[in-house]
């Protein structure tokens, strides 16, 4: 090819190319909005985060409440339920992580790491069985702290059978995993903010 | 499909492998890339493409729409501000479908008035322009319901005052109205199976295009001289030469669309479509939106509401018949003196027909003053009046006239001899047939 | 072109813009201007933040405002109150909420996640306490009440509708120069006001009154500043996202400028040759 050519063709090539950079890039862009629509929108975010006051909720009283569309059970623990979760050794576990959103994810399944330093009575997590997602039974299951008639701590899902401790974690039943334990900090003694 | 073969070769083992199964390759080289189109057709023909893109942005826009809409009377109007408010990006994708509509509506004028013109319409092109006319046709339902979705005031009321039309039918006229309403006016079931049919229709319409645009390669594209191609000098394959003109006009369309969308998203709309749908109120002026003004003018024209009806849907009806009643064996407008000057007044007509049924029938035309009952005056009524007859001559008395009485100017001998008469003026050519 | 081409073309520009016949008597508003208005406009923070007061003050007694939530209040584009303002402002509303455990409905301090608490439970205690009016939702008010009509005036000015708002609040004919045939025919419980929309009698009493609200950036608080802030916040409350469409807009028209220019120049390289 002449250089005369050769120059014509790489204005050519190089307009051609240009155009269509440009084109793709304005493609990617205007796709971009189209798919962020279906991202949680502004109201969806604002209920992303909800504050409790614990201070209602007596000794061996457990409420639950709606967090972003699934079940959070808030137990204020008795100290027998306390004792019987720091007794389980590590190696008695199903599974041996803490599933706790606020520490690392290697973190292991004692009962200090499933809740927060100097609040161990109360005891946050999801009420979401980690087997298929029914609610669990609240102070039910072999697991529990029984006194006299009266069963305390514990769960038991009546879907398959699954039983946690008085920790939430899974210890008998097709579950794999621990009750997971949401992301939640204590804005004062008696307030949290979970998300 | 045109009978025009592809010189697809598959190169890969895959290539050929699909090819045996399904020759889609094949039918792309030969139908888009390849395909002979007449080197002579101008920014005018681009509007086909155009509104191509437009059904896409509609059906793509609609689609995620429809994700965060709600088609209850009790919700609607409150699940199209959540999307304004709520949904990322949510303003611009409800902006970009309403003003989409109207953009919609501009390009298919354009294209319409194209074909009017150069006589695209005429043989062997007529089965092409009855398919484009029920387009047309399916596309006014859709924009029609579509409209209703919001359940603002306009929405509603214009939603009455259309389904309550069809009562004046005989006989039938108040079954066929509580039929479409599903109740005893427009209501939550109304507004249902409004959004059923809004979300149907557009599909629809993508195959009618496809019937379009196979009628248009059997026969071939019509071009400015209105000349048949005669040989391969005529054409250039679609593809670079009008893959790139199209998009560039698809380009400067969207700029003009963007200018509404962003700066000025509610001017072609209604107001007081912002308040809330309310039955027992009923708003001081309803219009439909602004495509739909000349059929309102026409629907109003004629005192009976029956009367009314037919004019109106006639008014769209006798394109079908276009290609029998122009009688000239000359297709395109620029050889043809008289019928050029008839056609631009037809646009004009259109367009005073237009402003006629944008305002209160009994008002001063152009203003709000409303004229004395007894006397003459020019309301927005008698305007329509006028231009609705005028309508109707253009195509029943005017375009069969014009074919047999008027004297065309002479052909050029080809599309090619026509493309080099223009660049090079001096070269005298042949005068046709 | 012949001159009927060129008209037509002409008008075809015209019927891009048909608008409806003015309202019978409403009188053309007072076209102020705003900070907000033309393709480079954008809101006041400061006016914002004094029209909400305004509005919480004065109009939200009667009206309205179901669209707005207390976490619009600091979302980029509005009146950008801080996050503990919101809370702070939010709690201070008693909201309805419930049923609780027994069944009742009760009463709590507002969240950010709230709407706006509206001053009636529905249209009919709204009427009941109005004189048999109702005092329209103000959310989308600038939006859906046109301050002048004409097809190419809108186009160029907008609709006006925060004039609307503006020359309604200013609008009162004052008691000592109302004609006495106006006297006579005034209806129970209305007042003349030329500028609205549905008539001239109105059934709101003058809402504003110099120093009615007092506006903590210490601007002064006369009738016609009132206006002009809860009239711009207002234009907020129907377009939130105003700011942010303005901003996209302008890259958007640049961009596909570039791409046009390139695809211009593509065209006319392919078109080269053909001859």
């Amino acid at each position: 090819m002449s250089t005369a050519e050769h120059a014509e063709t790489n204005r050519r090539d190089f307009l051609y190319i240009a155009t269509g950079s440009v084109a793709a890039v304005g493609a990617a862009l205007a796709a971009w909005p189209f798919i962020n629509q279906m991202n949680p929108d502004a109201s969806v975010l604002a209920l992303a985060s909800v504050e409790i006051d614990l201070a209602p909720i007596a000794e061996g009283q457990e409420i639950t409440i709606k967090w972003r569309g699934n079940p959070v059970f808030i137990r204020h623990r008795l100290a027998a339920e306390i004792e019987a979760a720091g007794k389980v050794a590590m190696t008695d576990l199903k599974d041996p992580l803490a599933r706790n959103a606020n520490l690392p994810d290697a973190d292991p399944a004692t009962d200090a790491n499933r809740v927060v330093g100097g609040k161990e009575q109360y005891l946050v997590m999801m009420g979401v069985c980690t087997h298929l997602g029914c609610v669990p039974i609240g102070n039910e299951g072999e697991f529990a702290v029984v006194e006299g008639n009266t069963k305390h701590g514990g769960w038991f899902c009546p879907c398959h059978g699954s039983m946690y401790d008085t920790a939430g974690r899974i210890r008998k039943g097709p579950a794999p995993e621990n009750l997971h334990i949401p992301q939640y900090a204590y804005l004062s003694d008696s307030k949290i903010r979970i998300g | 499909m045109s009978g025009h073969a592809s010189n697809y070769q598959p190169k890969s083992a895959f290539a050929k492998w699909f090819h045996a199964r399904l020759p889609i390759m094949d039918m792309v080289q030969g139908q888009v890339l390849d395909f002979p189109t007449p080197k002579n057709l101008n920014y005018f023909y681009t509007f086909g493409g155009i509104l191509a893109v437009m059904l896409v942005i509609q059906i793509i826009t609609g689609v995620v729409l429809v994700m965060h809409y709600t088609p209850h009377v009790d919700m609607a109007f409150n699940s199209v501000e959540h999307i304004m408010r709520d949904v990322n990006s949510g303003w611009m994708l409800r902006y970009m479908h309403a003003n989409g509509a109207s953009m919609f509506f501009i390009a298919v004028y354009i294209h319409m008035f194209r074909g009017m013109y150069y006589g695209s319409y005429k043989a062997p092109r007529e089965v092409l322009w009855m398919i484009g006319v029920l387009i047309y046709l399916v596309m006014m339902a859709t924009a029609f319901m579509g409209y209703v979705l919001p359940w603002g005031q306009m929405s509603f009321w214009g939603a009455k005052v259309i389904t309550s039309l069809f009562s004046a039918i005989p006989f039938v006229g108040d079954s066929l109205t509580t039929l479409l309403w599903g109740g005893y006016s427009v209501d939550n079931p109304t507004l249902n199976r409004f959004f059923s049919l809004h979300y149907l229709l557009p599909f629809v319409i993508a195959g009618l295009v496809v019937l379009h645009v196979w009628a248009l390669h059997v026969v071939g594209n019509n071009n400015p001289t209105g000349v048949s191609v005669k040989s391969a000098q005529d054409t250039v394959p679609f593809s670079p030469y009008y893959t790139v003109k199209d998009a560039f006009a698809i380009v400067i369309f969207l700029m003009f669309y963007a200018a509404w969308v962003f700066f000025a998203p509610n001017y072609l709309g209604h107001a007081i479509n912002y308040q809330e749908a309310n039955p027992l109120v009923t708003p001081a002026h309803i219009v439909p939106e602004w495509y739909y003004l000349p059929f309102y003018a026409i629907l109003r024209a004629i005192p009976d509401k029956l009367g009314g009806v037919i004019a109106m849907f006639g008014s769209i009806l006798i394109l079908f018949a276009l290609p029998w009643l122009d009688t000239s064996k000359v297709r395109s407008g620029n050889y043809r003196p008289i019928f050029r000057q008839f056609f631009w007044l037809f646009v004009i007509n259109c367009i005073i027909l237009g402003f006629a049924g944008s305002g209160a029938p009994d008002n001063y035309f152009l203003s709000h003053e409303a004229a004395p009952p007894e006397q003459w005056a020019l309301t927005y009524k008698l305007v329509g009046q006028i231009c609705t007859a005028y309508y109707f001559a253009h195509f029943l008395v005017i375009l069969p006239l014009i074919g047999l009485l008027e004297t065309p100017k002479p052909l050029p001998a080809s599309i090619s001899d026509a493309v080099l008469a223009k660049s090079h003026p001096s070269t005298a050519h042949v005068p046709a047939e | 072109m012949t001159i009927l081409k060129t008209l037509a073309i002409a008008a075809a520009g015209l019927v891009l813009s048909l608008g409806a016949a003015q309202a019978e008597g409403q009188k053309t508003a007072k076209d102020i201007s705003f900070s907000f208005e033309w393709p480079f406009g954008h809101f006041d923070r400061a006016q914002l933040q004094r029209g909400y007061k305004v509005y919480k003050e004065v109009c939200s007694n009667c009206h309205a405002m179901h669209q707005m939530s207390f976490r619009n209040l600091s979302q980029p584009g509005g009146p950008e109150f801080s996050d503990e303002q919101v809370k702070a402002l939010a709690a201070g509303f008693q909201v309805k909420d419930g049923p609780n455990n027994d069944g009742d409905m009760f009463e709590r301090p507002g969240l950010p996640s709230d709407r706006f608490p509206s001053p009636f439970a529905n249209e009919q205690a709204a009427r009941a306490a109005n004189g048999g009016a109702y005092p329209p939702d103000l959310s989308l008010i600038t939006k859906s009440r046109p301050g002048w009509y004409g097809t190419i005036n809108q186009l160029i000015n907008g609709i006006g509708g925060p004039q609307y708002v503006y020359s309604v609040l200013t609008g009162y004919t004052p008691d000592d120069q109302l004609t006495e045939e106006l006297k006579k025919e005034q209806p129970e419980g209305k007042y003349h006001n030329p500028y609205f929309a549905n008539g001239h009698w109105i059934g709101m009493p003058p809402p504003l009154s110099d120093d009615a609200v007092t506006f903590d950036d210490g601007t002064p608080s006369t009738v016609d500043q009132m206006a002009r802030d809860v009239s711009a916040f207002l234009a907020w409350t129907a377009e939130p996202k105003m700011e942010e469409r303005k901003r996209t807009g302008f890259m958007v028209l640049i961009f596909l400028g570039v791409l046009a220019l390139l695809l211009y120049l593509t065209k006319k390289k392919v078109w080269a040759n053909v001859h």
